[in-house]
């Protein structure tokens, strides 16, 4: 084995792409200057529920401009549904397994039911407008107190990954044990991810090749997906998504739009854009659904759990069983002998639900951290305490050790940070001027998702000395270009000024899409392994080349620096080994294969949040005053990128926590609000600073390089600690989110 | 948005001749409501009538203590300009605290007093909706009416007015100013904003072509001590779910004079006159204050939803009063801190 | 940058109706005029992105509620999207593409990188706008006040923190 020095990565660099960014020359997909652009427009149903009888598009077609109305007598007929599976296992990925404008059934409102083509936006927008559309409507179903009585256990949830139940023990034998119990129930208002970029595609045919701009987390999700929708072949469709302007799951899956575009450039014989509105956001990549969870703990007077069951109610779409999978961690993080688990859905009128930052632990954590610091309270133990004294180092449903934890270290650096010690526990005791000062704190953790196949990147080195590293991984926030130049870097022995990552196009190679906190684990591993294969191939190549320096020595004394081999006296640079050697350049493809789904290892990613919050005791608002979080993701690739992306999933449980809230009319089945003036997001005088506490812990499971993620863990328990803060300011326990002025006054 | 033709209007008169005489005109100005309506096809003129060129931007005291300013200043300028952070510092307060810095750039004063509800089945343009289409019903009564109004409602139409700043203008008796076909007029602006009643599509008295000039404020002594307290879900660039625009003078421990006006709560920025009735001669003490409070939302007509508002609208004036009563006795009051605590 | 910019090429276009046909209009931009045929509805900001390819100032909501499309109207913040282009005739418009020559970035642009004010990058040409006026305004006074005065500059991401950051750097420089 051959070495390098280590030493960039995990350092705080600069984006590389920063000044793109900051300059205004970074192009997302709906800014890609091709002549003869057609612009299409999606219209949605009106209804939530019926059937379309007809569209009227005379008025629409006569406007000036209007290219072409489509609707289910005149877009084709898509080839194949593929089956809903998340998009990190590297097959197709539909957001549901319903594709609109098929038949005149409507299930949602807004389910596209036509495109208008024009050449020019404004045109097709307004001749959208123009359509008559008759409906036969029938009552929607949309809601928890709608749909309560219709559940069902399903068998399984998310795309069949997960079982609708599980339990361990005997829940019922643990409560009788428990010397006291807590029962809670939370409601949760449905949410939406809203990325300041709406989602969009741009669709270009040259004869039988099509060519998509696509706003996604998955280049090759959009190439599967649209390929097999299609039926068009792989090698016929390449997809790029360079700059992608935000996603938090709303472009993890592969919604309808990119295969409507490419109908619509191919029906009318000009490359089209298609960008949905911002109001088309809350119709068109999911949500994280409405939802209602019970938590029952049962524990001794000492503190330790005898049982834990969590179950939850939510909607799902007509097509799928999906909900958010929520309570799965309840089993898992602390030591606890009975558990029981359990989803119930019922069919609605809403498209499939999907990914939202943390899915599943963003809901599930706050039900469970809640129902702790209840307990906490009950005892009178410290909510720290009460979680050491839960404490697990093994996964407590499967018994298998944790590949790595850092949890303990979470809590202890985050108190320690924080100035939790001689905190009074009583609740309404600390006030300022109109005031209520309280502050609270929770467990933070997220699973390390599987991953199913093999993830690849490839390392060229140029006789000059600068290294090109290659995978299809679109960017849409994480930093991934600067984090994989450090990565390459380090596994060439080049400075990482020499190093630049060309990703988000599918004729790179492969990449999973960038979900479930998986994007930094797997493509560093892609791109370790193709850097140090290069690497290899390089010192190899220079020990049994007699004209070279190092001609004889063992490869694995070889150490590579600035470029430069040396084994004790004698070096020889890659460029000049290349130059020597008449090769422009040498090149390496890198394969990781994840861990089998068996391995007998625990892999969680864990944190500690803390709060504090102040509530105008009259008034009932709410202001978040400081925040820290101490977390503990495995290896960190970049302190700077890392720390944004934990801060901004912590200013997202604050956003979930206070404002967040989307619901159904139900009368109507409409979402009530579908602008950012109506679904509130934290804006600037709403976020306090933040202060972000990293704790490396070493993992030779996960992955080669032992990174465990930063994009879903920041947000998770934040929201239950600024409940238990709420708590702790004002006596009332609100089980409801977002927390509003309503609860508290 | 349809298509629409576009006309840049040289004076005052002009403007009004070009939209009095065609029904399917309408004035243009900061655009910040406009453009978004004509967008949504809420609002559906076939042509503008561009107004910003005119003269009509002016912000200047009068010798008397009050102001006089133009219909097309922008809500930036007037907030910013030292006579009415001076004499009025409510003004201020609320000019800064609507929108955004980018939105009072734009946002003209005229236009300001002109906004449309924010009411989602108003904007959708698809939903029965009284104010849009006139006898096609309220789908706010049963519908999500959590930032509806809970004052001057009718079984027609809940919708809040949206305005911050008229809720200020209507707490210190200031007029609009207008150019019609007819002529100058000029309007107390409390009866200048409508409440539904069975026409809710009527929301202010002017007719079709009248242009808004100018607005006056009288001078108002009270007014120096005077503070607008919002209270929202977020700490910023959002409506009130409920608002108080308050001024007050104490003299030996009695009420002298109160102006106060409630945002947020009603269909029309609501001069809260029960309550100021209530209050003058009074001491302050804060059980006066809320029996005040009590007086007036006493009509409110909640819905399941909104129902929150009554009381909360009544802790917001008593805070109001509360800070304004004791504060020292002159000088602009703290502002109430329902922004930022820390 | 000055509060109230003279307009710089004001034309004789008033009282003559134009539209709902293209019309032939002239833009300022970055200080260079532009001669573009657009219908009287579109957007200052469809008329950059769509017409003269400036695509710095982004399309976030189209509805005046996130700020991503800020840029300057006679030097003062604005929202592009709720801004008909032809009401722009006769004034000057700076977008992010003129705020400063590639080769030699704005202080702001260089604070935002250093402080990683943002993430995926769709907000930032607007916050930074948005920024930039913030401090010749004044209101960059103290954390609070730019709490306020940037609120109208939505970043999903939520980089608020290091947006604060890279906006306090800039004022104390000056």
């Amino acid at each position: 084995m051959t070495a390098t020095i280590p030493s960039a990565t995990g350092q705080p660099l600069d984006r590389v792409d920063g000044y793109a960014k900051v300059s205004g020359r970074a192009r997302y997909s709906a800014e890609i200057p091709i002549p003869d652009m057609a612009y299409a427009y999606v219209v949605g149903s009106r209804i939530a529920a019926g059937r379309v009888t007809g569209i009227d598009a005379s008025a629409a077609q006569a406007e000036e401009g209007v290219l072409a109305v489509l609707t289910r007598q005149t877009l084709p007929r898509i080839a194949e549904q593929p089956p809903l599976i998340p998009s990190l296992a590297g097959t197709a990925a539909p957001g549901q397994t319903f594709f609109p404008v098929q038949d005149d059934t409507v299930h949602y409102a807004g389910q596209p039911i036509a495109l208008v083509v024009a050449d020019t936006w404004e045109r097709a927008q307004h001749a959208a407008r123009l359509l008559r559309v008759s409906y036969e409507e029938t009552p929607p179903v949309t809601t928890l107190d709608q749909g309560r009585d219709l559940a069902y256990e399903p068998e399984r949830i998310f795309g069949g990954w997960i079982p609708g139940r599980s339990e361990r023990g005997d829940v019922a034998a643990g409560l009788r044990e428990a010397d006291v119990t807590v029962d809670g129930t939370y409601t949760y208002a449905a949410n939406n991810h809203n990325p300041l970029e709406a989602s969009c595609t741009t669709a270009q045919w040259d004869g039988d090749d099509l060519l998509l701009y696509d706003a996604t987390q998955g280049v090759n999700a959009t190439q599967m997906t649209v390929s097999r929708l299609l039926g068009i072949p792989m090698s016929r469709i390449r997809v790029i998504g360079h700059y992608v302007g935000g996603s938090f799951g709303s472009k993890a899956m592969i919604h309808a739009h990119p295969t409507l575009a490419a109908m619509a450039a191919r029906a009318v014989g000009r490359p089209v854009k298609l960008f949905l509105t911002r109001e088309q956001m809350f119709t068109s990549v999911g949500h994280r659904e409405e939802q209602e969870q019970q938590v029952t703990l049962g524990a001794t007077r000492e503190g330790r759990l005898t049982a834990i069951r969590h179950l939850k109610l939510s909607p799902t779409s007509h097509f799928d069983d999906w909900a958010e999978p929520s309570v799965g961690t309840s089993s898992q993080i602390y030591a606890c002998p009975h558990y029981e688990g359990a989803y119930r859905l019922f069919r609605a009128n809403t498209m499939t639900p999907t990914f939202m930052r943390a899915p599943g632990e963003a809901s599930g954590m706050h039900a469970l951290e809640c129902s702790l610091d209840e307990l906490a309270h009950e005892l009178g133990l410290d909510p720290i305490e009460l979680r050491l004294r839960n404490h697990t180092e093994v996964d407590a449903m499967t018994g298998h050790p944790w590949s790595s934890s850092g949890l303990r270290e979470c809590y202890e650096r985050g108190a320690d940070r924080f100035g939790w010690a001689g905190r009074d526990p009583r609740p309404g005791t600390r006030r300022e001027g109109d005031w209520l000062i309280g502050t609270g704190m929770a467990t933070a953790s997220y699973p390390v998702a599987p991953l199913a196949n093999p993830q690849r990147a490839r390392a060229r080195l140029y006789a000059d000395g600068t290294a090109v590293v290659q995978a299809a991984t679109p960017d849409f926030g994480t930093g991934v270009a600067t984090v994989m130049a450090q990565v390459a870097a380090d596994g060439l022995g080049l400075g990482v000024d020499r190093c630049r990552f060309e990703s988000g196009d599918t004729d790179l190679p492969n990449i999973a899409a960038a979900v479930g906190s998986a994007g930094a684990g797997m493509i560093s591993a892609a791109v370790h392994s193709a850097a140090t294969a290069l690497r290899r191939q390089l010192v190899d190549s220079a020990v049994a080349d007699p004209g070279s320096p190092l001609f004889g020595a063992d490869p694995v004394r070889v150490v590579v620096r600035d470029g430069v081999m040396t084994a004790g006296a004698a070096s020889e640079s890659y460029s000049d080994l290349l130059r020597r050697t008449l090769r422009p350049d040498a090149e390496a493809v890198g394969q990781w294969n994840p861990p089998a789904h068996d391995v007998p290892y625990g892999m969680m990613t864990f944190g500690a949040q803390f709060a504090e919050v102040a509530v105008d005791a009259d008034l009932g608002v709410v202001r978040v005053r400081r925040m820290t979080g101490a977390f503990a993701p495995g290896r960190v690739l970049n302190a700077k990128t890392a720390r944004s992306q934990l801060m901004g999933g912590m200013l997202w449980g604050l956003g979930q926590a206070l404002l967040e809230a989307n619901h159904m009319d139900p009368d109507t089945g409409h979402w009530v609000s579908s602008s950012l003036g109506e679904y509130l997001v934290p804006v600037n005088a709403d976020a306090p600073d933040v202060d972000v506490e990293l704790i490396e812990v070493e993992d030779d499971v996960v992955n080669p390089l032992g990174v465990k993620g930063v994009g879903e863990i920041g947000q998770v328990g934040v929201s239950a600690a600024i409940a238990n803060a709420v708590h702790h300011a004002t006596g009332r326990r609100i089980r409801e989110l977002p927390i509003t002025i309503e609860d508290l006054i | 948005m349809r298509p629409i033709a576009y006309l840049r209007a040289t004076d005052a008169a002009n403007a009004v001749e070009a939209v009095s005489t065609d029904p399917t005109s309408d004035f243009l100005a900061g655009g910040t409501t406009e453009v978004d309506l004509l967008r949504q096809e809420v609002l559906n003129p076939r042509r503008l009538v561009d107004i910003n060129d005119l003269p009509l931007t002016g912000i200047e005291g009068t010798p008397e203590g009050g102001l006089r300013i133009g219909a097309l200043a922008r809500m930036s300028d007037v907030a910013a300009a030292p006579v009415v952070r001076e004499r009025f510092p409510m003004l201020a307060q609320v000019l800064e605290s609507g929108a955004s810095a980018q939105l009072r750039n734009m946002a003209s004063m005229g236009g300001n007093l002109l906004q449309r509800v924010r009411c989602s089945y108003f904007r959708d343009a698809e939903s029965p909706c009284n104010k849009r289409e006139p006898g096609t019903g309220c789908s706010a009564i049963k519908g999500f009416s959590r930032g509806h109004a809970v004052l001057g409602t009718s079984e027609h139409c809940i919708a809040t007015h949206p305005s911050d700043v008229a809720v200020a203008l209507v707490a210190l008796d200031a007029r609009v100013r207008t150019l019609g076909p007819k002529g100058e007029r000029t309007y107390a602006v409390d009866d200048f904003f409508l409440v539904p009643g069975d026409s809710p599509h009527r929301e202010h008295p002017m007719e079709h072509g009248e242009l808004i000039t100018g607005i006056e404020v009288p001078a108002t002594p009270v007014a120096r001590r005077s503070l607008y307290l919002k209270v929202r879900d977020r700490a910023s660039y959002e409506f009130a779910l409920v608002s108080v625009a308050a001024a007050l003078s104490v003299a030996d421990g009695t009420i002298a004079d109160v102006r106060m006006a409630l945002g947020g709560v009603a269909t029309k920025p609501w001069r809260a006159r029960r309550a100021e009735d209530f209050l003058v001669g009074a001491a302050t003490d804060p059980d006066g204050f809320r029996m005040a409070a009590r007086v007036e939302m006493a009509d409110a007509r909640p819905t399941p939803l909104n129902a929150f508002k009554v009381e909360l609208a009544q802790r917001a004036i008593v805070r109001a009063l509360r800070t304004l009563s004791d504060g020292p006795g002159a000088g602009p009051a703290p502002r109430p801190g329902t922004g930022s605590p820390s | 940058m000055s509060a109230t910019g003279p307009a710089l090429t004001r034309r004789d276009t008033t009282a003559v109706e134009r539209g709902p046909d293209p019309v032939r209009i002239t833009l300022s931009v970055n200080g260079t005029e532009h001669s573009l045929d657009v219908e009287p509805r579109v957007s200052l900001l469809d008329a950059l992105r769509e017409h003269l390819d400036l695509t710095g100032a982004k399309k976030g909501c189209d509805q005046g509620t996130c700020g991503a499309c800020t840029v300057w109207v006679d030097g003062r913040r604005v929202l592009a999207c709720l801004t008909l282009a032809l009401t722009c005739e006769g004034h000057e418009v700076t977008t992010i593409e003129g705020l400063a020559p590639e080769a030699e970035p704005h202080p702001l642009q260089r604070a935002f990188v250093e402080h990683d004010a943002f993430q995926c990058g769709y907000c930032t040409p607007g916050q930074i706008m948005s920024a930039v006026a913030l401090i010749e305004e004044g209101h960059a006074g103290d954390d609070a006040e730019i709490k306020e005065w940037m609120s109208g500059n939505i970043c999903r991401c939520a980089a608020y923190p290091n947006i604060r950051a890279a906006i306090r750097a800039v004022r104390d420089q000056t």
